[in-house]
């Protein structure tokens, strides 16, 4: 034989051996069999991985697995509770006066000037390998003047040979949070912390000043040395310990410290990527991030794939080894005290469409999923308790089902300012809270959100402090505690409460005119027309009009922001599990119009933000929960909001997926998880056997059909053959004659 | 022939100056720059600084298409209009608005378009021909009768069904080949087995039906007769005559979609996890990037331009009567 067709040979039964051990229709290469890895999906490209700018669920799912702020949460313990991450014990608040004269920890709120966190971290942590880091032989970086010459053939991260690494100091930190107020960036929470960080809100004019006088500024490529450029706000101490100093006393901040943008960054990174020529190779900051955590990006093409992979040079952490009670038999501390993380890689492949992802996950290409409204059957059965469980198909395939309500909100809310149904009058209250009551949110949940969802009582969410259960809890401006349950009040209550606004049987009192309101809502598909015919016949109930004014998102945004809107439907996410970030949404100062806040229905009750300014920066106690439950009931009164629901998350994981516990605050969990490569590759190919006879038939059909084509297409070639031969013969027979 | 391309080409700048026109009109008539900003910052903790700053940033804090506060030419060249359109005639397509180099990204999501766009145009080609010549020869039989049947009914099926029944049948089903997906290594034909059979098969009807009224017409002529009547078998007649007179009308539809390839299809890519431009135009519409809408636009009316030049010369490649002046 010769040596090409050898070699053909070989390559053919290279190919075949490879093929034979994975099912066809497996998405992944041959060569990621028993590796393990955590297969996931991703829908929509996340636009921002510089933790300074990144704020989106699905930007943190990548970013909190790389970067390490200085605090994290208890994975297993609720409610939500913060642990150190890369400190080495937890910050504890020093109180200082105007003067900078210490103050005790129980000092009047008022007194406080400023608060001093003093946070130290763990010494030997090392940043993952980067080529920013790189040194030559003299000890100069590598790759900090890099011409165009140097960046011929370079594309990507990894086309640049060399990397190191460096010891994480103070300054890490220190850097970033100066980044907050960088120039060429956009940090979504710079207002927010430029209110509390001492100098940030100067630093940034700094910065900007010093920027615009930088040679190159306009396109970008000047690097600004943050270095150079002291915050009084964010100082070193020593080479493991920083000071962070705020205004005042704002005990939330310590939830800040715990969110990526917070982490650390390498002033050697900002330096590398503002080089000209590697923005145009998108090469960045933005899309290459540079952390400390348990794992590293090491492909990032946002249109098709992103993978992360165990950063070698983590400095290791153990998995949690006390939880809440049921954890244990849940199988959750099995891993107790053992070395995170568990899985080498993990593989975020982006499928857009819900049909090819859900169909992934069942034949085990992905290890878990969402349940979207369309398989929602398919996957969940209520038991004849109510409660959730999987089908029995889902059963057979070992998927099991994990909830959890969401510490977030969706509700319907009025405009204060409009003059029919805003105000805080008796009549224009007392028509919301029949329309409050009018509205069965517990039919809602039931028929639009698949039962995932419980009726919310107030604006606060479970799980976080200053929620109440039990009869505690409820609304009594729209329900009664009846056998040991809420009971929706009748709708004979809510028309008294009507008639009683001035609208008997949904007339205005007045002009004898029936009573018309508008909803608000972002453009909808046909699939949400029931769910507006449904709120419509919610107000008919009351013999009042609901007219759906749909619009684009853009549009629907606009109208709030101008106070144009009536009654609108709106979500929060908390950012952190304290009442002060559901409460702050009805904040007089916070309101949309005139202040562009997050106070979307314009809600401005002296008393209510009185007890906002006292209970905000309060640590919890029974005090705090004395003002929350004023200030709840107040707001249950005004009703500004229709409570809503609050959102319950359900997620099916497969039985190789293990260690999961959903947790909605903490978004660095990939290191606590754990797959069993081994049942999962069996079960795919049990899962995904080639069923080969529908294409053997189809080619026998194909092969079929041509047969009596072909006997057609001879007889007919004959036919005329023999019809031209015998019009050949008539013609010379008729010249003959 | 030099001259009238160029003289083509020319006509072309025109042509792209309204389309850029019109695309920019009917982008902010529904989106202004501030909603722009908004989409990018997102929703939560939003300053009305940080979308000053992110408009001033990216030239969208000026005015859209005539500024008064300029004297001169400045009223029209200060405007986001000429800056936004100005530079991309010098393939200058700039940034996404998230930050992207747009030119880049074409240049990588071209080849995953370009792997399914190609074997579905060339493959559809032979199949439809086929299938075209075939019901063309067995005209007014069962052959023909039940062949328009078929071509009526998958063309009256929508797209998103093929590839919805397909993915379930083939992938799910039979277990075949992955239902979504794509890869740039040696893996990357089962990724395209089934986006191409689906994108053949949803065109058959219409393609099909087409090519036979082509062939039909062609057989009907003259020269068909005198061919026949000189005793030549169908096959040849069919063959070697009649498929090259209908190459004019086939050139006019197949050439002009060839530069078209390069720009993906916008469904099929979403639902196949393909990242090509179709799927890239789909993101950013719905993202409301101007930046990356408007270079698709451009480069989709440009390759129309180049598609119909290609047509005309062509033209002249398969009839030598045909002369471009």
């Amino acid at each position: 034989m010769k040596a090409p067709f050898k070699y053909l040979l070989a390559l053919l039964v290279a190919l075949l051996t490879a093929c034979s051990d994975q099912p066809w229709n497996s998405p992944y290469p041959a060569t990621n069999a028993g590796k393990n890895i955590l297969y996931s999906a991703f829908a929509e490209r996340p636009k921002h991985l510089d933790p300074v700018q990144s704020y989106s669920s699905n930007e943190i799912l990548l970013t909190a697995q790389i970067y390490e702020p200085p605090l994290q949460y208890h994975y297993l313990k609720r409610p939500y509770t913060l642990i150190p991450g890369t400190v080495t014990r937890m910050p504890v608040a020093q109180y200082l006066d105007k003067n900078g004269a210490n103050l005790p920890s129980d000092v009047d709120t008022a007194k406080i000037a400023y608060t001093i966190y003093e946070i130290s971290i763990k010494p030997g942590i090392r940043f993952q390998p980067h080529p920013a880091f790189a040194r030559g032989e003299l000890g100069k970086f590598l790759y900090h003047n890099l011409t165009a010459e140097d960046l011929v053939g370079v594309y990507k991260l990894s086309d640049f040979s060399r990397t190191d690494t460096r010891e994480l100091t103070a300054e890490d930190y220190v850097y970033e949070i100066k980044r907050l107020a960088h120039p060429r960036l956009h940090s979504p929470i710079l207002g927010l912390m430029s209110d509390y960080i001492v100098g940030l809100k100067e630093y940034s004019a700094t910065l900007k000043a010093a920027s615009e006088v930088q040679p190159g500024q306009q396109d970008n490529h000047a690097y600004l040395d943050l270095r150079d450029y002291p915050l009084e706000g964010a100082q070193i101490v020593d080479t493991y310990t920083y000071r962070i100093k705020i205004k005042g006393k704002y005990p939330q901040f310590m939830y800040w410290l715990a969110m990526p943008f917070f982490a650390p960054i390498p002033w050697e990174a900002e330096r590398f990527y503002t080089q000209q020529g590697l923005a145009e190779k998108n090469i960045t900051l933005d899309w290459y991030p540079v952390g400390t955590g348990p794992y590293m990006l090491t492909e990032n093409d946002p249109n098709r794939v992103m993978i992360l992979e165990k950063n070698p040079n983590f400095h290791g952490e153990s998995y949690p080894s006390e939880g809440m009670p049921r954890d244990e038999q849940a199988g959750l501390l099995q891993d107790a005290g053992k070395p995170l993380p568990f899985i080498d890689q993990v593989i975020f492949s982006r499928d857009k469409e819900s049909i090819p992802r859900w169909n992934k996950f069942l034949q085990g290409y992905y290890d878990a999923s969402g349940i979207g409204s369309d398989s929602f059957d398919q996957a969940v059965q209520v038991t004849g308790q109510g409660e959730a469980t999987v089908t029995e198909a889902m059963k057979a395939q070992g998927i099991r089902l994990e909830t959890e309500v969401a510490t977030s909100t969706y509700y319907m809310g009025f405009n204060m300012l409009d003059p029919v149904v805003g105000g805080l009058s008796k009549s224009s209250r007392k028509l919301r809270q029949a329309i409050s009551i009018a509205v069965d949110y517990e039919e809602y949940v039931s028929i639009f959100a698949n039962g995932r969802g419980i009726p919310a009582q107030g604006p606060i969410a479970p799980g976080i402090s200053g929620h109440r259960d039990g009869r505690d809890g409820i609304n009594p401006v729209v329900y009664d505690w009846l056998q040991e349950r809420p009971q929706r009040k009748s709708i004979a209550v809510a028309k008294v409460l009507l008639a009683e606004a001035g609208y008997p049987n949904g007339m205005d009192a007045k002009t004898g005119a029936p009573l018309v309101l508008y909803f608000d809502v972002t453009s909808r598909g046909a699939d949400d027309k029931s769910s507006l015919d449904w709120m419509r016949k919610q107000f008919q109930k009351l013999n009042i009009q609901l007219v759906v004014r749909s619009t684009d998102y853009n549009r629907f945004q606009d109208k709030i922001r101008k106070g144009n809107a009536q009654i609108f439907e709106w979500g929060w996410n908390a950012d952190y599990p304290d009442p002060e970030n559901f409460l702050i949404l009805l904040s007089g100062a916070e309101r949309k119009v005139d202040n562009d806040g997050q106070n979307a229905s314009n809600y401005d009750n002296p008393e209510y933000n009185q007890l906002f300014e006292q209970m905000k920066n309060m640590e919890d106690s029974p005090e705090r929960q004395q003002i929350i439950d004023r200030m709840v009931k107040i707001l249950r009164n005004d009703a500004p909001w229709l409570w809503g629901y609050h959102p319950k998350d359900y997620g099916l994981y497969h039985a190789w997926y293990s260690n999961v516990k959903p947790n909605k605050l903490s978004n660095n969990n990939i290191k606590y998880y754990r797959i069993d490569g081994g049942v999962r590759e069996q079960k795919q190919r049990e899962w995904n056997e080639p069923v080969l006879w529908p294409a053997v038939v189809g080619l026998l059909v194909l092969f079929g059909s041509l047969v009596p084509a072909m006997v057609a297409y001879r007889r007919r070639e004959r036919s005329m053959g023999t019809r031209d031969a015998s019009k050949s013969v008539g013609v010379s027979e008729a010249g003959d004659a | 022939m030099l001259n009238y391309i160029i003289r083509r080409m020319l006509y072309a700048i025109p042509i792209l100056i309204g389309v850029n026109l019109i695309t920019f009109t009917l982008f902010f008539v529904v989106n202004t720059p501030d909603d722009m900003a908004r989409m990018q910052l997102g929703i939560k903790r939003v300053t009305p600084e940080a979308i000053e700053k992110w408009k001033h940033e990216r030239g969208y804090d000026k005015p859209l298409m005539l500024n008064d506060s300029e004297e001169g030419v400045g009223k029209f060249t200060h405007t986001i209009f000429f800056e936004k359109s100005a530079a991309m005639f010098a393939f200058d397509f700039g940034r996404a608005d998230d930050g992207r180099d747009i030119a880049h990204e074409i240049k990588s999501r071209m080849l995953p378009s370009l792997a399914i766009a190609l074997p579905v145009f060339l493959l559809g080609l032979i199949v439809y021909i086929t299938f075209a010549l075939v019901m063309a020869f067995f005209r007014a039989t069962y052959v023909d009768f039940w062949g328009v049947v078929l071509c009526v009914a998958l063309m009256s099926i929508s797209s998103l069904f093929y590839i919805i029944g397909g993915q379930f049948l083939i992938s799910k089903l039979w277990h075949l080949v992955p239902i979504s997906g794509y890869s740039s290594g040696l893996d990357t034909g089962k990724f395209l087995v089934l986006p191409v059979i689906i994108g053949i098969i949803s065109s058959t009807g219409a393609s099909t039906r087409w090519y036979r009224t082509i062939f039909l017409e062609e057989m009907s002529k003259d020269y068909v007769r005198t061919a026949r009547a000189k005793g030549l078998p169908e096959s040849i007649v069919l063959f070697r005559h009649v498929l090259r007179n209908a190459m004019i009308p086939i050139l006019t539809g197949a050439v002009v979609v060839i530069p078209l390839l390069f720009l993906g299809s916008l469904i099929a890519e979403s639902f196949f996890g393909i990242p090509g431009l179709g799927s890239y135009t789909i993101d950013a519409i719905s993202s409301q990037d101007f930046a990356v809408v408007r270079a698709m636009v451009f480069l989709g009316s440009l390759l129309y331009i180049v598609g119909l030049i290609l047509t005309d010369i062509s033209y002249t490649l398969v009839d030598p009567r045909i002369r471009l002046e």
